[in-house]
Parts: C-alpha cells; sequence; structure tokens
C-alpha cells in the first residue's frame, strides 16, 4: 500500500511503486483536473504541486511521492494566490479548448508561491514547459501578471 | 421507478437547410415535476424564469458554445446573465449539421439561430397577446419580460406554460432585429464553460467515466495500413491489471477499424505498461518506398513536366514570353500532424445492438454512421454523445477512434474508455499533405505583375487526390493577373491525410505569398504597394473573392502596423502576407528578429481581418486570431517526416509546438463590411506563415523556400 497525502487527505492505494501518480490521480482517485497530454514531461498538462513544487504528474511515480504534500487543481482555490489566478483566468477569458489551463494554472501557481510579482523573463522560465495547443499565451502571460498585480502589458520586446 | 408522461411540446429549430423547421413532437419531459416547458429544441423557459438554450455544435476551442446560444439570446430578448447554455443532443433532424469544421458555424447558423430566439419571443408575446385579449403589435419585450402598452407585464417564467402550447409562427412572419438595437450580439461575454475549467472539473471527453468501466488501449501498425499476422498475447494477459488481450480485424477503411491489439485493464496506466510485452508481427511490406525523401525527388521529376490543368485564364506562356522580367521559384511544405492536446479518446457502451459513444468529436453524426457500420447495427441504435473537444484543429473529423472503442468494447463485454497515447496520436493521425510547388511569373515594364503560373505536386490514394490534398487557386491570382494558370501532379501514398486547421490554404498561402514578396522586390515595388496595385487592376467583386475587401484589410495593416515607418533594430524585419479563405480577408505584418545563428523569434504581429458585418462576441473572436497565428508560426518549426511508410515523429520532444517564451503579441483590428458574418477559427492562420517567412527575409537577406523555417536553412540561404 502506498499512502499519499491529496490535496489535504491521506489516501492509501493498492497501487505498485512506479505506478504514475497521473494514473492514480485519474483513474483511481477520479480527480480529471489533472490531464494526460504526452506522458513524457513535454507538454505539462498534468502538472501538480508536489510539496508546493510544480511537477508533471505523468513521470512521477507514487512510490517518490509517498508522505509528500500533493495539491492538485481541484483545491488549487483553497490558497489566495490559487483564487486570484483562477479569477484572473476568467477575468481575460484565457480558455479555449481548457485542456492545458489546469497545468497552465498550477505552474503559474508555483511561480505566484515563489515571486510574488514575476517579470516577462520569469515567466517564459516558469511556464516554459506548458504547452497550449490553442496558442492562449498572450492571456496566460497577462493572467499571471493580473493575479499578481502588476501592469498586463508584455515588455519583452520593447 | 418514475412514471413518464409524453406531452407535445413545439419543435423550433434550423433544418439542415439551414431553414427555420417548425413543427410538432412528442417529448419524455415528465408532467408532474417543475421541469421546465420546451419551447423548443433549442430553448426551454422554466416557470421560474430559468432560460435554458443549447449549444447545437461541438465545443473544441472555437467557442461555438457560447456564441451560437448568444445569437438565439439576443433575439429572444433576455439577460445573458440569466441564460444557462447545455449541449444539444446529436439529431441533425432537430439541430441541423451539428459539426465543427470549415469555420462555417457561425456562417451557417447566423441568421438561423436568430430566427429560433426570435420564434421563441412570438410565442412568448402570442401567449401574453391571448391573456390579455389584445394584439401582437401592443406588447414589447426586453429583459425577459413581455411588456403591454398599459404598463401590465409578465416575466417570461409566467408565460412559459402558455407560450408552450401555442402554434409557432410563420418563419416569414418574423422580423429579426435591427443590429443597432443589440444587446448581446456584439458584446464581450466569456466562454460558458470557462469557470468549469479553471476549478478543473470533468468536461472533456477523456474524463468521461460510466460504471464499470474499464481500460483499453489499442495498439495499431507502425506502417500505415500494415496487416497484423500474428502476435502471442499471454504474456501481455499475465501483467497486472490486465482483464483482457485480444486482436481485431480492419474493416478496410482508412477511416475506420484498422487491424489491431487490444489490451483491457482497470487502469489505462496498466493497460499503457501491458504494450511491451507484445511483440507483433505486421506485414509491413505496404510501406516500403513510401519515403519523405523519394516523395521529393518524384515531386521534382514532376514538375519538370505538365501536370494537370486546373485553372487556365489567357496564354501564359505568351505573357511570360512578353514579360519585362520573368522568375521562377520553387517551394516545399512538409506533412504536419494536429497534435490536439487532449489525445484521441472515445468511451464506449454495447448491450447487444444498443450502442453509447462518449467521444470529443467534431463530427458527431458521421461518427455514429461509422459505428452503425462497423458493428452492422442500425444507426437508430447508435447514440453519440458530443463532450467538449481539448482542441479539434480538424483532427476529430475523423472518428476511428469511435470506431475501435465500439468495437473492442463490444468484443471485451463491458463498458471501456479507450484513450491513445501521444505516440499513437502522431503515429496514427490524418496528417496535412506534404506539398511540392514551381511557381512562374512575369512582370512588364511598370513591374506590374503580366503572368502567373503556378504546378503544385501532391498526392493521390489510388486514383483520387488524397483528401485535403488538392491544390487550389482562392481567387486571387485568377482575380488580379491578366494571364494565369494552376496545375496539379500527383504520387500515390498510404501516408493518411487530412484536414488541419485552414486546410489547403495553410501551405498554399507560404507559398504564394512569398513568391508575390520576391515579385515585389524584383519590380523594385514596397510589398504592400506592389499587393494594392495589383488588387487595383479589379473592379468590385469577381466571383468569390472580392479585391475590395481585401484591399481594405492590406491598407488596415498597413496603418495598424506603422508599415511605412516602422522601428527596427539591427537584426530585425517587418513582413506582409494577405490570404483569401474560409470566406474570410486576412492581411497580417510580421516583425521578426533574426540572429546571427539563424535563430529567429516573431516579436510582433498585426492583423486586420474582414468576416463581414458584424463580430458576434468580440472577445472571443480577438483569441481566435490571437491563437491561428501563434498557431501559425508553431508550424513553421515542424515536420512529420515519413520513412518506410511511417512517421518517425513520435512526441512533442520532436514535434515542438510554440511555447510561451515564443509567443509574439498580436494586434488585431476587425474591419468592418457589409457582407454577411462567417467564421473565424481558421482564416487567421494562412497568412501569418508567409508575414514571418517574409520578415525573415527582410531582416537577414535569406529567402527561405521550405518548411520547417530551420535555422540551418536560414544560414544556407545567406551564404547563398
Amino acid at each position: 500500500m502506498i499512502s499519499l497525502v491529496i490535496n489535504g487527505a491521506r489516501r492509501s492505494l493498492d497501487l505498485p511503486e512506479d505506478f504514475p501518480l497521473l494514473w492514480a490521480l485519474r483513474d483511481i482517485l477520479g480527480l480529471m483536473g489533472t490531464k494526460f497530454g504526452c506522458g513524457i514531461a513535454q507538454c505539462g498538462a498534468c502538472t501538480v504541486h508536489v510539496d508546493g513544487v510544480a511537477v508533471r504528474a505523468c513521470i512521477t511515480e507514487v512510490g517518490s511521492v509517498a508522505g509528500s504534500r500533493i495539491t492538485t487543481i481541484e483545491a488549487i482555490a483553497d490558497t489566495p494566490i490559487g483564487t486570484a489566478l483562477q479569477s484572473a483566468w476568467l477575468e481575460l477569458d484565457v480558455v479555449q479548448c481548457g485542456y492545458c489551463q489546469a497545468g497552465q494554472i498550477m505552474s503559474a501557481g508555483a511561480l505566484l508561491a515563489e515571486n510574488p510579482a514575476p517579470d516577462d523573463a520569469s515567466i517564459d522560465a516558469a511556464m516554459a514547459g506548458n504547452i497550449c495547443r490553442c496558442a492562449t499565451y498572450q492571456r496566460i502571460r497577462a493572467a499571471i501578471k493580473l493575479a499578481s498585480r502588476q501592469p498586463q502589458a508584455d515588455r519583452r520586446h520593447q | 421507478m418514475t412514471t413518464v408522461s409524453r406531452r407535445l411540446f413545439l419543435q423550433i429549430g434550423a433544418g439542415a437547410t439551414g431553414a427555420l423547421v417548425v413543427g410538432f413532437g412528442w417529448s419524455d419531459t415528465a408532467a408532474a415535476d417543475a421541469r421546465p416547458m420546451l419551447l423548443g429544441n433549442y430553448v426551454s423557459i422554466g416557470i421560474d424564469g430559468t432560460v435554458t438554450v443549447r449549444a447545437p455544435n461541438p465545443e473544441i476551442g472555437q467557442g461555438v458554445k457560447t456564441s451560437l446560444p448568444m445569437l438565439i439570446a439576443e433575439e429572444l430578448d433576455v439577460d445573458w446573465d440569466r441564460v444557462r447554455v447545455e449541449m444539444a443532443p446529436n439529431d441533425p433532424q432537430r439541430f441541423g449539421q451539428q459539426d465543427a469544421g470549415g469555420s462555417m458555424s457561425i456562417h451557417r447558423n447566423y441568421t438561423a439561430l436568430r430566427r429560433v430566439g426570435a420564434a421563441a419571443r412570438w410565442m412568448l408575446v402570442d401567449a401574453a397577446a391571448r391573456q390579455l385579449n389584445a394584439s401582437h403589435g401592443e406588447f414589447s419585450t426586453a429583459h425577459g419580460r413581455v411588456h403591454h402598452s398599459s404598463g401590465r407585464s409578465f416575466d417570461y417564467g409566467e408565460l412559459a406554460v402558455a407560450a408552450s402550447l401555442l402554434r409557432p409562427p410563420d418563419p416569414k412572419s418574423l422580423v429579426l432585429k435591427d443590429p443597432a438595437k443589440f444587446s448581446i450580439i456584439g458584446t464581450s461575454r466569456r466562454g460558458v464553460d470557462s469557470a468549469r475549467i479553471v476549478r478543473g472539473e470533468p468536461l472533456f471527453g477523456i474524463d468521461m467515466t460510466i460504471p464499470d468501466m474499464a481500460y483499453a488501449v489499442y495498439v495499431k501498425a507502425p506502417v500505415f495500413g500494415a496487416r497484423l499476422l500474428r502476435c502471442e498475447l499471454a504474456a501481455a494477459r499475465a501483467e497486472r491489471g490486465i482483464i483482457d488481450v485480444f486482436t481485431l480485424k480492419g474493416q478496410g477503411d482508412r477511416h475506420g477499424l484498422q487491424d489491431g491489439i487490444a489490451i483491457i485493464a482497470s487502469s489505462w496506466w496498466y493497460a499503457q505498461a501491458a504494450r511491451a510485452k507484445l511483440e507483433p508481427l505486421w506485414d509491413t511490406a505496404i510501406g516500403v518506398g513510401h519515403d519523405s525523401t523519394r516523395y521529393r525527388d518524384k515531386a521534382h521529376s514532376l514538375l519538370a513536366k505538365p501536370g494537370t490543368m486546373l485553372e487556365e485564364k489567357g496564354d501564359v506562356e505568351a505573357a511570360l514570353a512578353q514579360a519585362a522580367q520573368r522568375l521562377t521559384a520553387d517551394y516545399e511544405v512538409p506533412f504536419l500532424a494536429h497534435a490536439p492536446l487532449e489525445p484521441q479518446n472515445c468511451t464506449a457502451r454495447v448491450k447487444g445492438d444498443s450502442v453509447e459513444i462518449w467521444a470529443p468529436t467534431q463530427t458527431p453524426e458521421e461518427g455514429r454512421q461509422l459505428v452503425a457500420r462497423t458493428l452492422g447495427v442500425a444507426p437508430d441504435s447508435v447514440v453519440v454523445h458530443m463532450r467538449r473537444a481539448g482542441g479539434g484543429f480538424g483532427r476529430r473529423l475523423e472518428n476511428d477512434y469511435m470506431a475501435e472503442a465500439a468495437s473492442i468494447a463490444r468484443h471485451a463485454g463491458v463498458p471501456i474508455k479507450l484513450v491513445w497515447s501521444r505516440e499513437d496520436d502522431f503515429a496514427h493521425d490524418f496528417y496535412r499533405t506534404a506539398s511540392y510547388h514551381r511557381l512562374r511569373a512575369g512582370l512588364d515594364k511598370r513591374g506590374r505583375i503580366s503572368a502567373f503560373a503556378a504546378h503544385g505536386v501532391t498526392f493521390a490514394h489510388g486514383s483520387e487526390v488524397a483528401q485535403a490534398a488538392g491544390i487550389e487557386g482562392n481567387g486571387f491570382e485568377s482575380s488580379v493577373v491578366p494571364a494565369s494558370r494552376l496545375e496539379q501532379s500527383l504520387i500515390p501514398t498510404i501516408v493518411p491525410t487530412g484536414y488541419l486547421r485552414a486546410p489547403v490554404s495553410n501551405g498554399l498561402a507560404f507559398v504564394r505569398e512569398c513568391f508575390w514578396d520576391e515579385l515585389a522586390l524584383a519590380a523594385n515595388m514596397d510589398p504592400v504597394a506592389f499587393r494594392l496595385a495589383a488588387l487595383s487592376n479589379v473592379g468590385g467583386s469577381g466571383g468569390s473573392f472580392d479585391a475590395a475587401r481585401m484591399r481594405a484589410v492590406l491598407e488596415a495593416v498597413a496603418l495598424r502596423s506603422n508599415w511605412a515607418r516602422p522601428r527596427l533594430a539591427k537584426g530585425q524585419g517587418m513582413g506582409v502576407a494577405c490570404y483569401f479563405s474560409h470566406s474570410g480577408y486576412f492581411a497580417e505584418v510580421a516583425r521578426v528578429r533574426v540572429d546571427a545563428d539563424g535563430h529567429w523569434q516573431v516579436l510582433n504581429v498585426w492583423v486586420a481581418g474582414d468576416i463581414g458585418s458584424q463580430i458576434v462576441n468580440p472577445l472571443a473572436a480577438r483569441a481566435q486570431v490571437e491563437g491561428a497565428v501563434m498557431d501559425g508560426i508553431g508550424s513553421m518549426h515542424a515536420e512529420i517526416t515519413v520513412v518506410n511508410g511511417a512517421a518517425i515523429q513520435t512526441n512533442f520532444d520532436a514535434f515542438p509546438l510554440l511555447r510561451m517564451p515564443e509567443a509574439p503579441v498580436v494586434d488585431v483590428e476587425f474591419v468592418m463590411s457589409a457582407a454577411a458574418p462567417t467564421g473565424l477559427g481558421e482564416p487567421a492562420l494562412p497568412p501569418v506563415l508567409p508575414a514571418v517567412a517574409n520578415a525573415i527575409h527582410a531582416a537577414c537577406g535569406a529567402r527561405v523556400r521550405q518548411l520547417p523555417l530551420t535555422a540551418a536553412r536560414i544560414q544556407a540561404a545567406r551564404r547563398g
């Protein structure tokens, strides 16, 4: 049995150590917000927080996170940063298809927890691992700035 | 057990022809409970005043689950905040053509769905008129209430029951609103599902769960169309979590079920992991000789010979002979994958002849027909539920995953959720076709284009042009050049091809509009001025191409981008292109930086687009343009390479998509015209590729005529 702390609740799972966290969340625990996109940590759709750090659940073995605090999109609203990001996402109508957005918000949440007012270069660095196939990047950048109470303009190429 | 009474309701909807359909039907709505009364297929109004509007078409990120109900709500005269939107069932008899393709949703529904809203409003007014024994002319509607000139008024909820029992209006009697009075159409409204999405709620196809469901993977041939010769299944069956492993035979339909091995497990991961225990033997001989490099060689031998004439205007050879200057250039674009971020998936339950499907699909009705054919059951016994799709881009116009899931569920005897791996998705796409082009043009003594000849080599399945692979004119050259022609030659292929966002145009715009840049420079003219001059050759509209609309967007984007006096640092350049596709006119300017090592970055893109007289939802419309532009730029870095009948790129590490640091700033301006409103998912994409390539040339002098536009190709072109 593997014991995980997910969104504040302790869960015991009868899974092998090398079972990916992504599929434990989706298939075993029914937490569908964390998405499958590539399986090789290339797209970031499966981003969750492990002890506050953004990790890709598709390549994270459950055995490696036993005892760690795991937070998924379903519980991101429990933090002020999470609600600020969700509000900013809605305010700027970031979502197109929406499939990647949970992962985007999780990466952005980890960024803001570490850096409350990230500049464009910091946003680029923190978000480069998250693909948005609809390419909502312009609005994601602005939403991160809105959530961190900064002017929204992209200043990279001025 | 609930007692269900069948009660009369009125059917009001846009039929397959786009005409208003009014008739009577039966619904299984329970009479005794407080369920809303159905005013029609699209609108239901509860006695508490709740207004529910059904969204007829698949939502794939293009925003139609929001914009189409807006059309109904506008004419219904109800506040948008009061409208609850739900997905319609797949039923073309009641909801018309329910697909997501060709940027057709607004084009097809703009008037039809406004009529639906107007018909529902008329019935509410009629109910009030009967109650007060007054005539329609004495009533007005606003904010979900019917007002009588006496001052008496009714909430729609108070009229819902009475209205639902009335005869629907004669469609011809309906008067639609003056657009100047719109309060919903033309205003920015946020996506109706967005709040649920940012909370991680399970809306997508892949999030579907049904009781007793198992998980499936389906292992197909590594070579397109290869048959399964044999496969030992015992080792996979012995793996942890595995419920069943079995083979299925393909049905010879490229769009349907292929040979493969199904693995059923208690978690998708167990099924995926057990693949490693299979050692299937495939007959891969079919793939021999099908290579990107061989295709290229073959294409160049075909370009040296005449092709099949598709369009011809005037005597091109004579015009070329008389030209003061002649240019020839060869261009090439590669195969591309769609790679929507949500992998193909489908949940299926089969009980006897009864089949239920949940899928993210762009064509639910085609899927239903395919499942019926695949299983040999009547279409009426198949129900397809549309789920929100994590992107489509044309991939989900195909329903192959649906045929697979239905077949697997029937054989397994349990409901299953089939999920493709990303590697499955790259290996079994319906790829944007590669194509190879030779362009020739003549300029007269004053630098005006006098002759244009394009020959494109593309692919065939058997004797037919492969799906979405045909070379086409878009009306531009044939309208503005005195003598022009278009030829096509074909190479047989086994590579499945299909519609990728802005199909055909997404490749041809690069080819044509880069060549126009070459012509402008050869004529020693500014590229915007050169195009405007050519577009002035034709007065008004010719055929479906309207030169005046293209001139207007070109002029707008030149102003907006400060084209005449750009601010450019060292290593930067600006490029322009325009393209007409999917009824939309778009001109775009890109500002690009090229580094000494040939790496390039798009800094800004300015877009001017004309999609008619009305933008339904400006906030979402700008999003479509921003996304299309970045999608086009991203595609300039990617290619699918075919080797021995298989795609060699398997995941995003080898097929890069645009990422945050590469995203430019996109500026969008809509130029309004008198034309009927048309769609926006696609037409903003094609011109960005040539605008960027032309900007790269302006920045560093490298004319790269082949995609992907790599740093190595820029360096090679610089060395010249």
